[in-house]
């Protein structure tokens, strides 16, 4: 009778696992056609090969801080020019994870940051062009293991940083200065909260509280524009590429969900290490 | 209609699993323990990841049994593995269970922990514990139900602890005093070490790692701060959270080194501009031999280092 039972509750139990737990199976259940639909308006995805690259770890090691770099592929000689990328990570509870707006004459090439993955997921990149056109290409992450989360690790001290920004630009190797060529990365301490757990104690949902916006100029031209979602890693930190202006400034303006704003500039060091 | 009858078939499955999940408690084996100083019993994990196989008893946990009392330390990766070291409990003593300790929130640790809720038994954690488990559990189960399976996952509850430590406790198990300690932010949000001074045992939980590569869930420079304080700690012996037991201090060596190590690489990798995927891929590589699972742990540990020790 005790075996009989078994082999029933096994079976329904594969039942039931299909029945609750279809994200298992993402092949099964791909949200990405519903995706375009709600993010872009099911306008026509190219194939976007040849105009841009997502680089991501096979496998998500720390689920909170999973590095990701988007890289634009246009020859120089193309006439086109990347107007945005949106990064989605299809998987997750809120799968728009960054819009990124290219400054018109910064030439930003390269834009590094890190997200939360919380599932064996794909992750979409899509480009559009000044022709109007949307050019998409993925890549795909493996869930971390073990007792990685995508939630804070120090949560009483997450708030600590809140607001303070740094800048810091880096040398490129095999171009000089007069290249006009730069690297930098601007860090701005937050604590991004997700606001999808529940207070186990209240019962309550803990507001979500990110980095919604983000803004950077040399002198007055903007040279890149973030539009965020809780997909971004705690402390957000973005690595870009771009061109100087000989701008004397580098600025920065981050907005989030309380409607907090930092602002901070930087004297822009000319030797372009 | 068509949901109806799906939350039917879902409401007899649970029922039918419910029943034979407690016709199979009744009979779990006994975990295999052994007692490391007396009436103190460990069982050693595998130094493995979690998996169906191992029924997710990866980590070191123990009972210490007093003149009235048992007390619990860490439940183990599965309410199956939970229900065994009851066995085990059972097996050596008739005391009640008076202390559940989870030394912090992670899988392998407290997925146990529903085989023990019964009257009068305390749950006992880190003031940090319970928003961790309420803001990781559901990531927790969701993605050990891929892993392990349902049915190693069915049972799993976040339990979490009624008695909250926010420094030094000391819990009464009838001529036999236990200190528990809970400890600044290391390994994790929120690390607690078991003292029994009588026999100067120490159940440290993840803030000691033997032979299993550390895991930083935490903060780096945190964890190496805490490192030096647990080692002025009367003790002669360590349970650390994984590993074999060992004598102390001693057994802070291997760490102290690996996390110094660590921390020193990340380090030079932001001065000289590098990036994280950098550190991912070479930070620590000197001690890639002198530790097991390090491929499955070491990338991640540079990461987390790396995303703290920025903001230097």
């Amino acid at each position: 009778m005790r075996f009989r039972l078994l082999c029933i509750a096994s079976a329904l139990g594969i039942m039931l696992g299909a029945h609750v737990a279809p994200a298992a199976t993402p092949e099964a259940n791909d949200p990405w056609p519903g995706l375009v639909q709600d993010i872009f308006n099911n306008r026509p995805m190219n194939d976007g090969a040849e105009v841009i690259g997502i680089e991501m770890p096979y496998r998500a090691e720390d689920a909170a801080i999973v590095p990701v770099t988007l890289r634009t592929r246009l020859s120089p000689d193309d006439s086109r020019r990347v107007l945005r990328i949106t990064l989605v990570i299809d998987q997750n509870p809120a799968p728009m994870a960054a819009k990124f707006e290219l400054g018109p004459d910064a030439n930003v090439t390269e834009i590094s940051t890190r997200v939360r993955v919380n599932n064996y997921t794909d992750v979409h990149a899509v480009a559009e062009l000044s022709d109007g056109k949307l050019y998409m290409t993925k890549t795909y992450v493996k869930a971390s293991g073990g007792c990685s989360a995508p939630a804070a690790k120090n949560a009483e001290e997450a708030s600590s940083r809140l607001g303070q920004m740094r800048y810091r630009q880096f040398a490129r190797t095999g171009q000089g200065p007069s290249s006009g060529a730069r690297e930098a990365q601007i860090m701005i301490g937050h604590p991004s909260h997700s606001g999808l757990q529940m207070d186990q104690v209240t019962q309550l949902y803990i507001p979500a509280f990110f980095v919604n916006e983000l803004r950077l100029w040399q002198d007055d031209s903007v040279v890149l524009a973030m539009e965020g979602g809780i997909s971004i890693s705690e402390d957000p930190n973005i690595r870009f590429t771009y061109v100087s202006n000989g701008a004397k400034r580098f600025r920065a303006e981050a907005k989030d969900t309380k409607g907090h704003i930092f602002q901070k500039e930087w004297k822009v060091d000319d030797s372009g290490i | 209609m068509t949901s109806n009858m799906a939350l039917g078939v879902s409401v007899l499955a649970l029922l039918v699993a419910f029943g034979t999940s407690t016709l199979s408690q009744a009979q779990e084996q006994e975990l295999p323990v052994s007692e490391v100083a007396p009436k103190i019993f460990v069982h050693t994990g595998q130094i493995a990841l979690m998996t169906r196989e191992n029924d997710g008893a990866t980590a070191n946990i123990g009972f210490i049994v007093g003149g009235n009392a048992v007390a619990v330390i860490d439940t183990g990766g599965s309410v199956r593995e939970g229900l065994r070291l009851l066995a085990a409990i059972r097996a050596r003593t008739d005391k009640p269970v008076r202390y559940v300790i989870n030394t912090h929130g992670h899988p392998d640790h407290v997925f146990g922990n529903a085989a023990f809720v019964s009257d009068g038994t305390v749950f006992v954690g880190h003031r940090n514990l319970p928003p961790a488990l309420a803001v990781r559990g559901p990531f927790y189960t969701d993605a050990f139900r891929r892993i392990m399976g349902e049915q190693l996952l069915d049972g799993v509850r976040m339990i979490p602890p009624t008695l909250l430590v926010d420094g030094t406790t000391k819990l009464d198990l009838g001529a036999r005093t236990l200190t528990v300690t809970s400890w600044p932010t290391a390994h994790s949000d929120n690390d607690l070490t078991v003292l029994d001074e009588q026999t100067g045992t120490l159940f440290a939980g993840d803030l000691v790692f033997l032979t299993h590569t550390p895991v930083l869930d935490g903060s780096i420079r945190g964890w190496l701060r805490v490192i030096d304080e647990l080692g002025t700690l009367p003790a002669q012996r360590v349970i650390p959270g994984h590993g074999p037991v060992s004598e102390w201090p001693g057994a802070l060596t291997d760490q102290r080194r690996y996390l110094e190590t660590l921390a020193s690489d990340v380090r030079g990798l932001i001065v000289r501009g590098e990036p994280i995927t950098v550190a991912a891929d070479t930070a620590a590589a000197s001690e890639r031999s002198r530790w097991q699972l390090f491929d499955d742990y070491n990338a991640r540990n540079a990461t987390t280092a790396f995303s703290e020790i920025e903001w230097e």
